[in-house]
């Protein structure tokens, strides 16, 4: 199409009331490039991350512990949040825009090195995103062992800051989690008619009900995807720090 | 006269041009589009503006407002306060003169989807729960700013290989429809490029009528296509037990 005739771009000299279009994919690159640069040390020099009654998510379940493996422990287990936020929908838009400038930002020009290459769309591959919600899920049912475990203390039940800080992972991976894309596709959202099912009755059935609140949740799935990658980073600091002596464990009660 | 907006306004036309500046007094509420107009009044009555309902529902008057797809009668002036106020036509589409931006593309590509095919016929008995989901698409105003703005369409000009979103939409609108029987899956994953969305959002950024275009259209579009060629498992049920899988849950067997 005839584009040479087109104004050469303005970018916008500041959309008044929003942040300049680079904030975003910049906080990407930091936040995300920040994570994968601990994640590689938590997973390339530490064999354990286990303090007491707590486990870091990093390490849980010890897949390598029940083979006997006793290097790179991690590894075992980390590669399946690792697929499953590569392939989510909403982490989509964060990397090819911060990462391979697919956009950069809205109507901001990609950079002239996009010209020669052809560009073929989103990785095949991300299509298989529902089978690692599926191991997502496993590894989450284990997450909430660990989390019960952490209230359970040598004395009985107890509460430590340790406690309540795999709580609130356990709850914001849960929230993304079940916000996923595919999942409220496999809850409903390949059905086109949920009353015709049911005889046409007018009451909203089971299945509808729980399609609708999970694309009430997906509205936020965004908002819970950064939340449990920071709660996962925090709970995997705040046991490592324990093990390291640095800090130590406040018990509530 | 106290306060002047100053516009800088594309005029050419598929052989070149460019921007001129135009002072525009302010006044309190005014958008874009009455700026354009006052310069049509006073300064250049030959400048090129399309335009129709002034009121965001005719999607007509489209256009890039400081880079930023967007329609002028939307848009207030005084959201650029104390900025030069840069206004060029749509730059996805090609030029015909000043603002107006030639957008049939869009109508050629609207008539290669199959349109509305109901199981049976009217009257419909539906429940309003199960039709919700697809009245969010009926908002659509076909201003084609998501075209516009999408990388696909935009820095790739690859128009023949997608769709665009704004007929992702129109897609999922008859495709999820309750009594729809068409099926509609092999086009959107060949000819119609779903997969050529990258999942980015900008369309979403810039629809005014605030539809979820990648959430609620695009990407169950994209569960779907997956459910039909790319979930191994699904394929071998469905080879095994030779049921031919339709998207709708109201016909078993689609054209
Ligand atoms: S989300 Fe997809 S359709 Fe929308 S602008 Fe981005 S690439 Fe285009
Ligand atoms: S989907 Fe939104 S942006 Fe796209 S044409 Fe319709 S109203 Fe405009
Ligand atoms: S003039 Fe109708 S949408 Fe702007």
């Amino acid at each position: 199409m005839a584009q040479a005739s087109q104004p050469s771009m303005n970018r916008p000299i500041k959309p008044s009331g929003k942040l300049p279009y680079w904030v975003e994919p910049a906080f990407t690159i930091v936040a995300f490039g920040g994570f994968i640069i601990y994640s590689l040390w938590e997973v390339l020099f530490h064999n354990t991350g286990t303090y007491h009654n707590y486990v870091s998510p990093f390490f849980s379940p010890g897949v390598a512990g029940w083979f006997g493996f006793h290097v790179l422990t991690a590894l075992y287990v980390v590669w399946v949040p690792f697929i499953f936020r590569f392939s989510c929908y909403y982490y989509r838009k964060e990397y090819y825009r911060a990462f391979s400038f697919h956009p950069f930002g809205c109507a901001v020009a990609e950079p002239k090195s996009h010209r020669n290459r052809s560009y073929k769309g989103e990785w095949k591959i991300n299509n298989l995103h529902r089978y690692t919600w599926f191991l997502a899920v496993i590894v989450l049912i284990f997450l909430w062992k660990d989390v019960v475990e952490a209230f359970i203390f040598p004395n009985g039940f107890g509460v430590g800051i340790g406690s309540l800080i795999l709580l609130i992972n356990a709850i914001l991976l849960t929230g993304y989690t079940f916000s996923c894309h595919a999942f409220r596709n496999m809850i409903g959202g390949r059905k086109d008619c949920f009353s015709c099912t049911a005889h046409g009755q007018s009451q909203k059935t089971t299945s509808y009900k729980l399609w609708h609140r999970i694309s009430e949740a997906n509205v936020f799935h965004g908002t819970w995807a950064w939340a449990s990658l920071f709660s996962v980073w925090i709970a995997d600091l705040y046991v490592r720090l324990l093990i390291m002596g640095v800090i130590h464990d406040v018990r509530l009660f | 006269m106290s306060e002047q907006y100053v516009l800088s306004i594309f005029r050419g036309d598929q052989n070149g041009g460019e921007e001129q500046e135009y002072q525009v007094p302010a006044i309190p509420g005014m958008v874009v589009l009455d700026a354009v107009h006052y310069v049509q009044a006073h300064d250049a009555p030959d400048l090129g503006v399309r335009w129709n309902c002034k009121a965001a529902h005719c999607g007509s008057c489209s256009a890039e407002i400081n880079g930023m797809p967007k329609l002028m009668c939307k848009t207030r002036l005084d959201e650029y306060q104390g900025q030069v106020v840069h206004i060029q036509p749509m730059r996805t589409f090609p030029i015909v003169k000043d603002l107006v931006a030639d957008v049939s593309w869009n109508y050629e590509v609207a008539k290669k989807i199959a349109t509305f095919t109901p199981v049976n016929a009217a009257p419909f008995r539906m429940q309003q729960w199960d039709v919700d989901r697809v009245q969010e698409f009926h908002h659509c105003i076909e201003c084609f700013l998501c075209q516009d703005v999408c990388h696909v369409l935009r820095d790739h000009d690859a128009k023949d290989q997608y769709f665009g979103p704004r007929f992702m939409v129109k897609m999922a609108e008859f495709e999820m429809h309750p009594v729809d029987g068409a099926d509609r899956i092999p086009q959107l994953k060949n000819e119609g490029g779903i997969g050529m969305c990258n999942v980015t959002k900008c369309c979403t950024e810039v629809c005014p009528q605030h539809i979820h275009i990648t959430d609620n259209a695009i990407i169950p579009l994209k569960e779907r296509v997956a459910d039909r060629y790319y979930d191994p498992i699904r394929n071998l049920i469905r080879r095994l037990t030779k049921k031919e899988e339709s998207s709708s849950s109201t016909v078993p067997s689609k054209a």
